[in-house]
């Protein structure tokens, strides 16, 4: 940084200073995370005012939610199982994010996965080796996952689409589907979830460590970690990673580089929904051993918090689902002073006080409206353009 | 010299509209400004030019009320106006047209226009008013402009209009223009010039930021000169060269446009083989423009290798469309291109590339450059599959190539990991000329190479250019700057309405011929 500023020195010579100050956000690791800090510290100060409405001392609660989270075996055992989830949610909704896309589907991609997974170990013969079981549970959750993105990829691809628009549709569609499918054809009696898994079943942590006994935590977690390690090296490190960086920070350019920008789009919205499928085998390989109704929980909308707090970086969203897990089971915690939709509320203003306070973020939301915008336009324009006599031909 | 001026205090007459002291404006560690002291009469045309990074735009955003100073003091017809807002500014009739457009795509050039102050109808937006408006502003300054175009459809000639349209049409009476001619055509720049010099016979200060010395002694009556932040040099234009001018930019003397020492169109071709068919051919070739228009008609010619082509004209007359064709970035409607004996019509960009296609493109921020991208990762753009195994990006070699490029190619500052936006627009251009001639290649296209460049790296991309064609490569030269068309090129085509008007060697070509082609006039 100093270097620029010793060249002015020289005032005689030919200048070596850049016009635009070298000022890029995200530079250091303290501009990465003081938005977050400063979003949790009036996320505390919110919480403060809750909580005196309530009658209730603020320490005592945030005692009681510290001590319900990470004051105990189990507690952490939540803790870890939930952040396991949004960790693959988070993930998906970055690796879309960083191509310029903005996955609202990873609900229902989410849901598909753990369907999917469920049904294949289900279908498997009893004595199926464990391995394998997974494996290929593994396989059809990301598949699941990937091909209810693969519409709104193609869409977008190929028509321009607002991704935004589709993901949210398809919630709706693929929740009701699966509803269906659960509800008409394949549940247990008198239950909502389809029969158990005869292999590919994940072990819980509390099968090594008994103190996370009657915790939900289980060894996907280690799937959610090289989930992380994978979307960063595959990001950062690889051809694949840097085209599809370009073309969400530079549409124009990344054509002007040799890049295929449909098939980019649509190959990121198919890894995206593939990696929120794979959040699917936390509950059903690694919890229950079988998918039911409505397991995802919002855990594929709250993806979208933790891939914002996480500033759309592997490792940082692996700490933001530890953060939004905490609220979440902390939630539980309190409510026995205060309803636990106090924390819900700490969520809500821990993303809109990041939202508001980095710079990518807003660029973010701005481009998805923008996208919006712009199709509104285009086709506003057509209309005005087919209702008058068209002129311009003859210029 | 190099002393910085000290204004001759006090003495100026009360009727300065702008008066600049000791100006300074840090950004981090950098100082774009510091002791930058401007004084601009009222009804003048003032030039400020300067290398890039001088800190022109800085000095002139504080005047705009863009930037608060970080020291001292903006005068503005008489009163202390230091650290206002753009607002203030606006409302006191100061305006900025800036180098990069500040324009709404989605929305029309009337609409564009009127943002912020829209004539209303109850709570409607009086869009028919608004275009009358327009049509009347452009009619009295001569600014033509489709009212009811979409932005995004605009040249960036036309957007240049819209942008100074904008300006007056917020009341602007000192008028601040940020490298205007940057983007138009000779025959353009000269409506330029018609509408500058009504506004200053209206009454109107102007200051002009150029890079241009020619313009700058055409236009303006007062210079003044920045060099690494500071105003160093004043003169009355009347009885200055460019020379002097330069001098005072650089600190040295510079060669300039149409002083090459060699400018031989009868360069010894290539090698023989495949000296007799072109290095790049293009026949037959129809092309639509994004609004569905012809433009570019049947149109067929050669580059030998060891020949630059110059093409001139007014932009918007099929140059972008061609080139995107020849980089496959466009489809055509018919005709085909070859590269060699090697039809290339329908191989992909990246096919292109590494059948040895070169291509400066003509916007550098759109599309040239991933601005957030580091110096290093911008440098293999475009050729990312040659520095990537199964095992990802190679970074070592990435570095490797960064550091050698910066270094062959003089990149400032030569830290490889800062990303493109943090530099100057010269040195930015420097990135893609790298990539793009640091290269083995047979073709190359060059889109306004030297936009929004300054003096010292012109003079470095002419010479690189010149280098190419003799090393035997084809070049493609597009410039709205039209001495450079004619210094650089050895044939030059003027392109109107999609096709070549008239082809002429550069030994015959002059403005004063050329001119009435770019306009129509001829044919």
């Amino acid at each position: 940084m100093s270097e620029p500023n010793t060249q002015m020195k020289s005032t005689g010579e030919l200048l070596t200073v850049p016009a635009v100050p070298p000022r890029v956000a995200g530079n250091t690791l303290l501009e990465n995370t003081l938005p977050i800090i400063v979003a949790l510290a009036i996320a505390a100060v919110v919480g403060d005012l809750l909580i005196l409405t309530f009658g209730e001392s603020p320490a005592t609660v945030y005692r009681l939610l510290v001590e319900g989270t990470w004051g105990n075996a189990y507690g952490i055992g939540q803790v870890l199982y939930k952040a396991t989830t949004l960790t693959f949610t988070g993930l998906a909704f970055a690796l879309a994010g960083r191509a310029g896309l903005f996955n609202v589907g990873a609900e229902s991609q989410l849901a598909m996965g753990g369907f999917v997974a469920g049904v294949v170990g289900m279908l498997l013969p009893a004595g199926t080796p464990g391995a394998l079981g997974l494996l290929l549970c593994l396989v059809a959750a990301a598949a699941g996952g990937a091909t209810v993105a693969a519409v709104p990829g193609a869409l977008r691809a190929r028509f321009g689409a607002s991704e935004v628009i589709v993901t949210i549709m398809l919630n709706f569609v693929v929740l009701a589907l699966l509803n269906w499918l659960v509800s008409a054809k394949i549940h247990v009696p008198e239950t909502l979830h389809t029969p158990p898994i005869n292999s590919g079943g994940v072990p819980r942590l509390s099968d090594l460590f008994a103190a996370f006994h009657g915790s939900a935590a289980n060894w996907t977690i280690i799937i959610a970690i090289t989930a992380a390690l994978v979307s960063w090296w595959y990001l950062f490190r690889t051809r694949g990673g840097y085209e599809l960086r370009a073309v969400g920070l530079q549409p124009d350019a990344a054509e002007y580089g040799g890049i295929s920008v449909p098939r980019v789009i649509w190959v990121s919205m198919c890894m995206s929904g593939a990696l929120a499928g794979l959040g699917g085998l936390n509950f059903v390989l690694g919890y229950k051993g079988y998918y039911e109704e409505g397991f995802a929980g919002g855990a594929g909308f709250l993806g979208i918090a933790v891939a914002l707090v996480g500033r759309n970086h592997p490792f940082g969203i692996l700490f933001a689902a530890l953060l939004f897990a905490t609220l979440s089971q902390g939630g539980l915690a309190v409510n026995a002073l205060v309803p636990k939709q106090l924390t819900d509320i700490l969520t809500a203003v821990v993303i809109l006080a990041v939202a508001t306070a980095v710079p990518e973020v807003q660029r973010q939301l701005r481009a998805a409206a923008a996208n919006a915008l712009a199709a509104f336009t285009r086709a506003s324009a057509q209309r005005l353009a087919t209702q008058r006599p068209s002129t311009k031909d003859d210029a | 010299m190099s002393t910085p001026i000290s204004q001759a205090n006090g003495s100026m007459p009360a009727s300065s509209a702008v008066r600049l002291q000791g100006v300074a404006k840090g950004f981090g560690s950098v100082l774009a400004n510091r002791d930058a002291s401007l004084e601009v009469a009222t009804g003048e045309i003032h030039a400020l030019v300067g290398e890039n990074g001088a800190g022109k735009s800085t000095l002139m955003r504080v005047l705009a009320g863009m930037y608060a100073p970080d020291g001292g003091r903006v005068q503005v017809n008489g009163r202390d106006v230091t650290g206002w807002s753009t607002q203030d500014a606006i409302a006191a009739g100061v305006g900025m047209v800036h180098q990069h457009f500040m324009l709404v795509p989605t929305l029309t050039v009337a609409e564009n226009l009127v943002l912020g102050m829209e004539p209303t109808q109850g709570l409607r937006i009086d869009l028919a008013k608004a275009a009358t408006d327009v049509k009347a502003l452009s009619a009295k300054t001569g600014l033509q402009v489709d009212p009811s175009a979409l932005v995004a459809d605009l040249s960036v000639g036309e957007a240049q209009r819209v942008e100074i349209l904008k300006a007056l049409y917020r009341g602007a009476r000192i008028l601040i223009l940020d490298e205007p001619t940057a983007v138009l055509s000779p025959p353009e720049v000269r409506d330029l010039w018609n509408v500058l010099r009504r506004l200053k016979a209206d009454g109107g200060t102007i200051i002009l930021i150029t890079h241009k010395l020619d313009e700058v002694i055409a236009i303006s009556d007062t210079i003044t000169v920045m060099r690494a932040g500071m105003t160093v040099s004043r003169f009355a234009t009347a009885g200055t060269t460019p020379r002097d001018i330069a001098r005072a930019m650089v600190g040295r003397d510079v060669r300039l446009t149409g002083e090459s020492e060699e400018t031989t169109a009868t360069v010894v071709v290539g090698d023989g083989a495949g000296a007799e068919r072109g290095a790049l051919r293009v026949a037959g070739i129809s092309v639509k423009s994004d609004r569905g228009l012809s433009a570019v008609n049947n149109l067929s010619f050669e580059i030998a290798p060891g020949e630059i082509l110059g093409i001139a004209g007014v932009e918007g007359n099929g140059q972008t469309e061609l080139l995107e064709v020849i980089a496959g970035l466009r489809a055509p409607v018919s005709g085909s291109i070859l590269m060699g004996a090697r039809d290339i019509t329908t191989l992909s960009v990246r096919e292109r590339a590494d059948a040895g296609l070169s291509h400066i493109p003509e916007d550098r921020h759109r599309r040239g450059l991933i601005l957030e991208y580091s110096i290093a990762d911008n440098l293999i753009l475009g050729r990312q599959h040659h520095f990537a195994t199964r095992a990802g990006l190679e970074t070592a070699r990435i570095a490797a190539h960064a550091t050698q490029q910066i270094q062959a190619f003089d990149i400032r500052p030569p830290i490889a990991t800062l990303p493109a936006r943090a530099l100057s627009g010269g040195n930015q251009q420097k990135i893609v000329i790298a990539r793009e001639m640091g290269r083995p290649f047979s073709v190359l296209l060059a889109a306004q190479p030297t936009r929004g460049v300054d003096v010292g790296a012109i003079e470095f991309i002419h010479a690189q250019l010149r280098q190419a064609r003799n090393a035997g490569k084809a070049v493609l030269l597009v410039s709205a700057d039209l001495p450079e068309v004619i210094g650089l090129s050895d044939r030059v085509a003027v392109m109107y309405g999609g096709r070549f008007v008239t082809v002429l060697p550069a030994a015959q070509a002059t403005a004063e011929k050329l001119g009435p082609f770019m306009t129509g006039a001829a044919s």
